[in-house]
């Protein structure tokens, strides 16, 4: 290859980013600590975890899949209005992350969150509602896609800026670290928020105090509609985390199990006062941006070939290497169409929202 | 009562309220071991200590984001600025996040926080340190804005303001730290609603609608147009201008017949252009004479003496304003 000398915007060669198919078997790149010595070595085990678990996240999973082909589906229709961001392809990410926390745990995450919401335990047919815009939704329509919250499970909210949800998920460490609750907060931003400055000053100020929050990267490598590559002077984001003196990690963001170890390890710092941890998952977004996406940015060979480690594809292959037969997981299929088919029937029999609700909430009174 | 300062009484009320309520902290540059730029934090560390009085580095995005979270789930941050012109380096925390949480999520999460710090122009600290912000924040819905003119008015609204369920921009004025006034003791017990507008001076013959720093410019002026003109100005301090007490401002104005607004950021676009709409739209029968507004001038402020003092709102503009009114 050779090196092209000139502007940053002439410079069209692709840097080294890591794919999926990098990632080794057990689905863990390696650490700060590696780097520091440059040498791969492997940080923490992936136990296998009980079948249950493993089916729940199977189902889960799917059960995240269906709701956002559906909600694809009615914004290509025109049913629903706005930016329609779905996680098609990142579901492995939640839901092992959403497996590994305890129930009174935080979350916050950005406008790219049905997946996280769907994971800790929203209900799904208001979440649907409130995607239409109808009044069952959670916030009567009036957060939409872009604003999941839940905070009876812990779900602080997901935001429509870039990055802007990082500090939330601080903040709340801080609260319970204030308040000695032992409980810790995550909060999930793509590769394309990394440059935010606010990201940084909430990795200095977490890290520094020490406080109880997960930094989790769900690397898709496409900042919107641009491979990160092309606007990034760092190769693998997982570095970042080295400079304000974090642990951090690069996994197979695709792979449930490797994503609730990952998750597990770094709640267990948190909470023996430890601080926070970094944890890139390398992932991969199915569907485009959103919905409307002319994704000329990235070949249909490209997604093909990504098809294969589809995190609901690994999930349903795991539970087959376990031991589980055809017949359970078809089982899980059906109860999971029949759950989702009802949730999309209660959201498009819910009724619009009075027209006076526009104007209350602004305060609370 | 007893005489104090504007910085005493906040102080004051800092204190008591994390006394009153351990999820009350403070957040902010320098606000611990050193006790703030202005001293107004000062001793609250040795207190409570750096749980509570947390040194924040120089980054006010992350800071007022990592208090947003903290308010979601029920603790009380207070945010000091140094100059309230640094809040803007955090704006989209202020304007997309903090003031929209409550109506995004339907009511289901709310953000209980206070962001104070002294604004406002006269000890030529130039463009960056010098503007006063009221009227944006009161530009935009979800926020509370309160500036209050004297020590006793500052004791009991920041208390309202810590223990409001709404967010709350408290602004302060580097020409109201050393001012003195009555206040009850220490300790005392007492607070003052936010929404609800003082008049401060009675007066038959035009109403000056203000707030902060200019409601002492306002009364000083008032003095001189009674003793020089023999025209008596009521001068109604709105002590808060989100929300706006239009109800205070049109009874004295039913008495006066005469609306001049003033205050200290632009006059452009500002609070007094809204008090002055108000009033038009809910009771223009009351007016005899058109009603105006004065604010700052629309330049970045400047570092001279003369420049900064040919701009300002105060005083001489006011007694000239006037006089033009009642020609």
């Amino acid at each position: 290859m050779t090196k092209k000398s000139s502007t940053a915007s002439a410079d069209d060669t692709p840097r080294s980013q890591a794919k999926l198919s990098d990632i080794p078997a057990n689905g863990v790149v390696s650490t700060t600590t590696d780097l520091l010595s440059s040498q791969v070595e492997i940080a923490f085990d992936v136990p296998a975890l009980p079948a249950e678990t493993l089916a729940e996240m199977y189902r889960q999973a799917l059960l995240i899949r269906q709701v956002e082909e559906f909600l694809l589906k009615a914004a290509e229709e025109g049913k629903i209005g706005g930016a329609m961001h779905t996680a098609i392809g990142h579901e492995a990410n939640a839901v092992g992350a959403a497996a590994a926390l305890n129930p009174d745990d935080y979350l916050t995450c950005t406008y790219r969150g049905h997946h996280h919401g769907l994971a800790h335990g929203m209900d799904v047919g208001r979440a649907i509602a409130e995607v239409l815009g109808r009044a069952d939704g959670f916030a009567g329509g009036k957060g939409g896609s872009m604003h999941f919250v839940a905070p009876e499970h812990g779900m602080m909210g997901s935001n429509g800026i870039v990055g802007a949800q990082v500090p939330h998920a601080a903040g709340l460490a801080l609260a319970s670290q204030i308040r000695d609750e032992g409980r810790v907060a995550i909060t999930f931003f793509g590769d394309g928020a990394i440059f935010q400055g606010v990201m940084h000053e909430t990795f200095n100020m977490a890290s520094k105090w020490k406080l109880p929050v997960i930094f989790y990267c769900e690397n898709n490598r496409y900042s919107e509609m641009t491979p990160t590559w092309r606007t990034s002077s760092v190769g693998e984001f997982y570095q970042f985390a080295r400079a304000y003196g974090m642990e951090s990690v690069q996994i197979d963001g695709n792979d449930a199990e490797v994503v609730h170890a990952a998750v597990t390890q770094a709640a267990e710092r948190a909470r023996a006062g430890e601080g926070p941890t970094f944890i890139e998952g390398i992932t991969y977004r199915l569907a485009g941006h959103m919905a409307g996406d002319l994704e000329t940015y990235r070949s249909a060979e490209e997604i093909e070939e990504q098809r294969s480690h589809d995190p609901v594809l690994v999930l349903r292959n795991r539970l087959l290497e376990r031991g589980s037969s055809e017949e359970e997981i078809a089982k899980i299929d059906a109860a999971v169409e029949k759950s989702v088919a009802e949730a999309i029937a209660f959201a498009e029999a819910s009724p619009w929202p009075d027209p006076a609700m526009a104007y209350t909430d602004v305060y609370r009174t | 009562m007893r005489k104090t300062t504007y910085i005493q009484v906040i102080n004051e009320a800092l204190g008591e309220e994390m006394r009153r309520d351990e999820n009350v902290f403070v957040m902010g540059e320098d606000v611990g071991r050193y006790g703030g730029l202005f001293r107004v934090t000062r001793n609250l560390f040795d207190e409570f200590g750096p749980k509570r009085v947390i040194d924040t580095p120089i980054s006010e995005q992350g800071f007022f984001g990592m208090a947003l979270g903290a308010a979601s789930v029920g603790m009380r941050p207070i945010l000091e600025l140094m100059y309230m012109d640094f809040s803007l380096v955090a704006a989209d925390q202020i304007f997309n996040q903090i003031a929209k949480y409550h109506y995004m999520t339907g009511g289901l999460v709310n953000i209980p926080l206070v962001i104070r710090g002294q604004q406002g122009a006269g000890k030529r600290y130039g463009s960056q340190h010098s503007q006063s912000v009221d009227s944006l924040y009161a530009h935009f819905p979800g926020i509370k804005v309160v500036a209050p003119a004297t020590p006793y008015d500052a004791k009991g609204l920041l208390k309202s303001a810590i223990r409001d369920d709404n967010p709350v921009v408290f602004l302060e004025h580097k020409m109201l730290y050393f001012t003195r006034g009555e206040a009850p003791p220490a300790d005392e017990e007492y607070t003052i609603p936010i929404g609800k507008a003082d008049v401060k001076r009675e007066g038959s013959d035009l109403t000056i609608a203000t707030f902060s720093y200019c409601v002492l410019q306002a009364l000083e002026a008032a003095e001189e147009l009674s003793e020089k003109h023999g025209i008596e100005v009521e001068v109604v301090d709105l002590r808060s201008v989100e929300p706006l007490d239009i109800d205070t401002v049109l009874a004295s104005v039913a008495k006066t017949g005469h609306l001049l607004a003033v205050h200290e950021s632009y006059a452009n676009s500002g609070i007094g252009a809204e008090i002055v709409a108000q009033a038009y739209e809910i009771a223009p029968h009351l007016l005899k004479s058109p009603a105006r507004r004065l604010g700052m001038a629309p330049v970045s402020i400047p570092v001279s003496k003369p420049l900064e003092e040919e701009i300002l709102p105060w005083k001489g503009q006011m007694v000239a304003t006037v006089l033009e009114m009642m020609g």
